[in-house]
């Protein structure tokens, strides 16, 4: 197991410098003088070229992208130019609505996808399943955002049960930051949900038609004892890797999500930065979505080679 | 010839093949037909007539700027599904050849193409989106770009599975005995047997593209005006959707229903080819 996480950490931490090379390459290469967009089209060539020496623009760049990285290592990610602040703690700052509003979604559409997944696979073929199919089918095809629309106009506008948008913070008062919260996460959690409910009634039908159910049935257990004891354990095993992948891809979503609720979070402070041309913020905010992802399938893919041994000692695909 | 329009003639005996299949044509249809003619230029702006309800002359009504919305609804569902397809095409033509070159070379040419799909796996649509965007400005052509390179490693994956298991047949051992070469086998033999499969992801990313492109253009990295999109729609009425919710039902339906009929569509064909590949197609692309 050791040898495993090894070599995946390896390939971890690989993948990373890549990533954080495109980036910064793709970043680096960007038309106009960042040093000029600063000052405004009026500046003197001065201050222009004093104002490239004091952002360090004239360094070679693989030197200023070994500066960037260990800045990244010891937590120092530079100054925002346009926010005047540092970068690190504005995304931070940030962080503290797109992590919970990822992380709610995420128990919202396993709490929701798994249950119904389960159920219409022990009722297959029934008009329960076919039911749910449908609606799981229909879930898969709504876009996010625009079901979060449809919640604001029903729970804000019609019921006046929940704020439409923004965001209290945390430090003011918990219950209203997670107020906040629930629209959102339930308009990132139905399409994975319902994605969710659809692997899982695949897997444990799978499973179902397997030799040890029988066997489990055989030494008495009833079909229910059978799937739950044996089934569910086992049918887990494709889940958790979507799942992996869904925690990445939710990450994504809330970046689309927060425009509908006007959320001040990971995403908001991207789409500023760009529009800003704040080359320094958009490069670290990026890297950090990448962390966030990358690292995830990481996780996922140590604990897929935990519960299923037989991962380890398969040589790479 | 014949046999496969026996075959296409058996495929839609399969219901929900035949509605994807059918519904996925009309929409495409309403798409082109926008081409030549729409009830209204899109680009006639006439605030006098903003925010009309449905009626005979305006069968959707008008949106915040007078516009009329069948017309919108038309030219949209064009600019959803070209940009869907051509980011379907990027991901196939890059990431078919990979999966086949992967598969017939082994080694360590199928190790490095395996990485590097796993990295671009592990980037959604959207963070390319963004960088992109950073470099040239938003517009639809980077959507097609995100997205498509998003397409690669789904097609990769797919040619290289259906690849490796007919690398063991006999006919592919025959061929290489004949003396072919592992591209004119992975050509000749291998794509042609392949293409089905091939097919039935095309269509599914098609359906996922569509939702990544709407996601797109909705946060401003995608289609921009004066064009439209059913995604760009939606940007458009979130102002506006307070005081007239069909400026987002509209455009939000149509998505649905397409990404819904385009998703039968696959999921039938995949019954009709393999029924033991009966799975559900994956993660949502974007987001």
């Amino acid at each position: 197991m050791i040898w495993f996480a090894l070599k995946k950490l390896l390939g971890l931490v690989a993948t990373l410098l890549v990533a954080a090379a495109i980036t910064f390459v793709a970043l680096d290469l960007l038309p106009g003088d960042t040093a000029r967009f600063i000052l405004g089209i009026n500046a003197t060539p001065d201050a222009v070229a004093a104002l490239q020496e004091q952002l360090g623009l004239n360094a070679p760049p693989l030197e200023r992208f070994l500066g960037w990285l260990r800045g990244m290592l010891v937590g120092d990610l530079g100054m925002s130019y346009t926010q005047r602040a540092p970068v690190g703690e504005l995304i931070v700052g940030r962080l503290g609505v797109t992590l919970p509003l990822t992380f709610f979604a995420m128990v919202l559409s396993a709490g929701i996808g798994l249950p119904i997944g389960i159920l219409a696979a022990r009722k297959r073929g029934s008009i329960a399943d076919t039911g749910l199919m449908v609606v799981s089918q229909l879930g898969v095809a709504v876009p996010n955002f625009w079901f979060g629309m449809l919640l604001v106009l029903l729970f804000s506008v019609t019921l006046r049960w929940l704020p439409p948008g923004g965001f209290v913070p945390w430090g003011v008062s918990p219950l209203g930051a997670f107020g906040s919260l629930i629209l959102p996460s339930f308009a990132l959690a139905l399409p994975q949900a319902a994605i969710l409910a659809r692997v899982m009634r695949t897997a444990l039908v799978d499973v179902q038609g397997s030799d040890y159910i029988r066997t489990a049935r055989a030494k008495g257990l009833t079909m229910s004892e059978a799937v739950w004891r044996h089934g569910v354990r086992n049918a887990l095993l494709p889940v958790l890797t979507i799942l992996g992948l869904q925690f990445a891809y939710l990450v994504a979503g809330t970046v689309i999500v927060e425009n509908v609720f006007y959320l001040p979070g990971l995403g908001r402070l991207i789409f500023d930065a760009i529009s800003a041309r704040d080359l320094i913020l958009v490069r670290s905010s990026i890297m950090i979505l990448v962390v966030v992802v990358i690292g995830t399938m990481f996780l996922t893919e140590l604990t897929y080679g935990w519960v299923d041994p037989r991962l380890r000692s398969r040589r790479a695909e | 010839m014949r046999t496969l329009i026996e075959q296409l003639g058996k495929w839609l005996h399969h219901p929900s093949l035949r509605i994807g299949a059918i519904a996925s044509l009309v929409f495409l249809l309403i798409g082109f037909v926008s081409v030549a003619w729409t009830p209204y230029p899109i680009e006639n702006i006439s605030i006098s007539d903003a925010m009309q309800d449905p009626s005979a002359a305006h069968w959707f009504g008008t949106d915040h700027l007078g516009r009329d919305m069948l017309s919108l609804v038309m030219k949209g569902t064009l600019t959803s599904f070209v940009v869907a397809a051509i980011a379907v095409l990027i991901g196939a033509l890059i990431g078919v050849p990979l999966g086949l070159a992967a598969a017939s070379w082994g080694g360590p040419a199928e190790w490095t193409i395996l990485r590097v799909n796993d990295f671009l796996f592990a980037f959604p649509a959207l963070i390319i989106a963004m960088l992109i965007t950073t470099l040239f400005g938003p517009s639809a052509i980077n959507a097609m770009i995100a997205v498509g390179v998003f397409n690669i490693p789904v097609f990769a994956r797919v040619a290289r599975g259906g690849a490796l298991s007919l690398k063991t047949l006999d006919y592919i051992a025959a061929a290489r005995l004949a003396g072919m070469g592992p591209l004119e086998i992975a050509r000749r033999h291998i794509l042609p047997n392949i293409a089905s499969l091939i097919i039935v992801q095309a269509t599914i990313q098609l359906a996922l593209g569509i939702l990544a492109e709407a996601s797109l253009s909705y946060v401003g990295l995608g289609t921009q005006p004066p064009a439209t999109s059913l995604g760009l729609m939606l940007k458009d009425a979130q102002t506006y959707a307070l005081l007239k919710p069909s400026l987002a039902l509209i455009p939000g339906i149509t998505i649905i229903l397409i990404v819904i009929a385009l998703n039968l569509a696959g999921d039938g064909l995949r019954d009709q080819l393999d029924p033991k590949l009966r799975r559900i197609g994956g993660v949502r692309g974007v987001a």
